[in-house]
């Protein structure tokens, strides 16, 4: 709400200003993390305007939903052979020459692996320092919190460079609202972009229907008490199924090759804050926290009654998961 | 068939064949930062996290770059690893812990600011520009993130400054037989991503890229005589100040959990009744 008439109108006296975000998406269908970090840029303070790049190829339902958000501008669509697979190169020339040709004073996009690959080395040829992850903005321009060390800390920075280049957690945000009319879509020239060489090899194969990590409202996490990657199938995912969640796992059961790292939750995989977070025999190491102590609801199920995971589980179950986990699918 | 080089945008099948590079050197950035397993707490001043007499180790993102320039010193790609951190004196244990796992010498940066909070990602890659100008390695091998600062930031800004092709996050590193292109599988989003570029580039570890050795007490004794290098971080031409003030460091709002349930029936019933999210 606050973000909508913000951009709208900017305060009387302040310096206003356009932002750029990147979208994210693959190929087909709009990140739920854009929404979240379209709305978390248009809570910046100042901004008149917020344009969003979408870039790849054949990406025209995704500008369209793109210019659906509530709070954009404007759609800047960067198609070519180069941007299909998009990597850090490339995307980074667009975005310098985007920021050089609109004269943007934020550069931002989620904290995602396309980001942290592009938006460092678009701050270094800018000569600025970047933020990284941030989860508020605040009431001043250029002013931010971010945590550190695992989520144990949370500083509030201020940047002083004269061009902003930011990244959101998205899951901090609640998704932007729909637009009442869509912002107008523009192409742009990608054609030759600058390259160091480095090359799209290949993408792994997305699995499955299911619930998306990142994006789920309910997620169920397995750790080392599951023992091996069979459990993971027959006793965590009907659960999962069952409540049309997300699967998730500590690093501890990442490691222990139960399940595909892309599954890990924790400072060093992914950020989660669903509405139902169900951790299931994770003992609840900080780095595991960093990654979901932000969720609503947490519940833990472990057997040892002492697992720091109880201290930040808003319920929890002492027990045997092998017996509480298909109770539990049963009677949901 | 992604490990063996194919006509890339460098290379064409008319072209020579690459050039072979006998000298292959890598640098790799270690940082010391709070032992991971340290439950850090905020001064109360609310200036920064509290740091003196806490325990401090290598980042484990940065053990693991030390351990690939082994490995791939080990399969013959590289001759020689040089460890460089930029840090307060202490740092220098940390470059013996790289020296003493085998990197071949270590340059130490002396700095007095605070390297998780007032030493940015921005100043370091900068530092490191410079070491990589006079050392001029074929590859600089990074930790993915500091566990400190968490900002997953130099490794990109690094290869930015240098404008070398950069793939963070690796969990597999292959150098052709050419030696003059990488092949690099990275954790992404979505799973694995593959990626191959030209040298010299920047690689950054990911948790997955291999376990890193220990250190053993002779190895320990051994790398008391390898060479370090001491270098003065103000007088390396690099604008250090930071970009990014830091006005407050707090704790975060503490979660009030730890209600315990008896049974299933209530934990169902409690999260439909109580926190209405069944």
């Amino acid at each position: 709400r606050r973000a909508a008439a913000a951009a709208a109108a900017p305060e009387p006296g302040s310096r206003a200003y356009a932002s750029l975000l990147l979208a994210e998406h693959d190929g087909k269908a709009l990140s739920k993390a854009t929404l979240q970090t379209a709305a978390a840029a248009a809570q910046l303070p100042g901004a008149s305007r917020l344009d969003v790049l979408v870039l790849g190829k054949g990406c025209g339902d995704v500008a369209k939903e793109c210019s659906e958000i509530a709070g954009v501008g404007k759609v800047l669509v960067a198609e070519s052979e180069q941007l299909a697979h998009p990597v850090a190169d490339t995307t980074a020339e667009l975005l310098l020459a985007l920021q050089k040709q609109g004269d943007y004073k934020v550069i931002a996009g989620a904290t995602s692996s396309l980001c942290k690959e592009a938006l460092p080395r678009v701050a270094a040829k800018l000569d600025v320092q970047p933020v990284s992850d941030i989860i508020s903005v605040g009431k001043e321009e250029g002013v931010f919190n971010r945590p550190m060390y695992a989520g144990n800390a949370i500083a509030t920075v201020k940047l002083n460079d004269a061009v902003r280049v930011i990244t959101f957690r998205p899951t901090a945000f609640e998704a932007a609202a729909k637009a009442s009319a869509a912002a107008p879509v523009e192409p742009v020239a990608a054609e030759t972009l600058a390259s160091t060489g480095i090359e799209w090899v290949s993408d792994s194969e997305k699995q499955s229907d299911k619930p998306q990590l990142s994006s789920a409202s309910r997620v169920v996490s397995g750790g080392r008490g599951l023992k091996n990657g069979e459990n993971f199938e027959k006793v965590l995912e009907p659960l999962c199924d069952k409540m049309n969640a997300a699967l998730g796992a500590s690093r501890a059961a990442v490691d222990a090759g139960f399940v595909p790292n892309e599954l890990q939750v924790g400072q060093t995989g992914k950020v989660v804050a669903p509405e139902l977070y169900v951790a299931v025999g994770i003992s609840g190491a900080i780095q595991h926290l960093a990654g979901m102590k932000d969720s609503k609801t947490i519940v833990a199920i472990n057997k040892d009654p002492d697992a720091p995971i109880f201290q930040v589980a808003d319920y929890g179950l002492v027990g045997d998961l092998f017996e509480k986990i298909p109770e539990m699918t049963a009677k949901v | 068939g992604w490990l063996k080089p194919v006509g890339s945008r460098s290379t064409s099948a008319d072209e020579p064949a690459p050039r072979h590079l006998p000298s292959m050197r890598a640098v790799v950035a270690v940082k010391r930062v709070v032992d991971y397993a340290v439950k850090v707490r905020v001064k109360p001043d609310k200036s920064a996290v509290e740091i003196d007499s806490v325990k401090m180790s290598m980042n484990p993102f940065c053990e693991i770059a030390v351990e690939e320039g082994l490995r791939l010193k080990e399969k013959g790609h590289l001759k020689e690893l040089i460890a460089v951190s930029c840090g307060p004196d202490k740092a220098s244990e940390t470059l013996r812990q790289a020296l003493a796992m085998g990197a071949d010498r270590a340059i130490h940066i002396k700095t007095t600011m605070r390297t998780d909070q007032e030493l940015q990602p921005l100043a370091v890659a900068k530092l490191l520009a410079k070491i990589v100008e006079k050392e001029s390695p074929n590859m600089v091998l990074l930790g993915k993130q500091a566990i400190d600062g968490d900002s997953s930031q130099t490794g990109a800004m690094l290869a930015g400054l240098m404008g070398w092709p950069q793939a963070g996050s690796a969990s597999k590193v292959d150098v052709d037989e050419g030696k003059a292109l990488i092949s690099v599988a990275r954790e992404v989003d979505s799973g694995i991503q593959e990626v191959k570029m030209p040298l010299p580039a920047v690689i950054t570890a990911d948790l997955r890229l291999n376990e890193p050795r220990y250190a053993t007490l002779p190895n320990l004794m051994k790398a008391k005589k390898k060479p370090m290098e001491v270098l003065d971080a103000t007088s390396m031409d690099v604008d250090l100040a930071p970009r990014m003030e830091v006005l407050r460091v707090e704790e975060p709002p503490a979660r009030a959990g730890g209600k315990k349930v008896d049974s299933v029936d209530e934990l169902l019933d409690k999260l439909k009744s109580e926190a209405k999210v069944l």
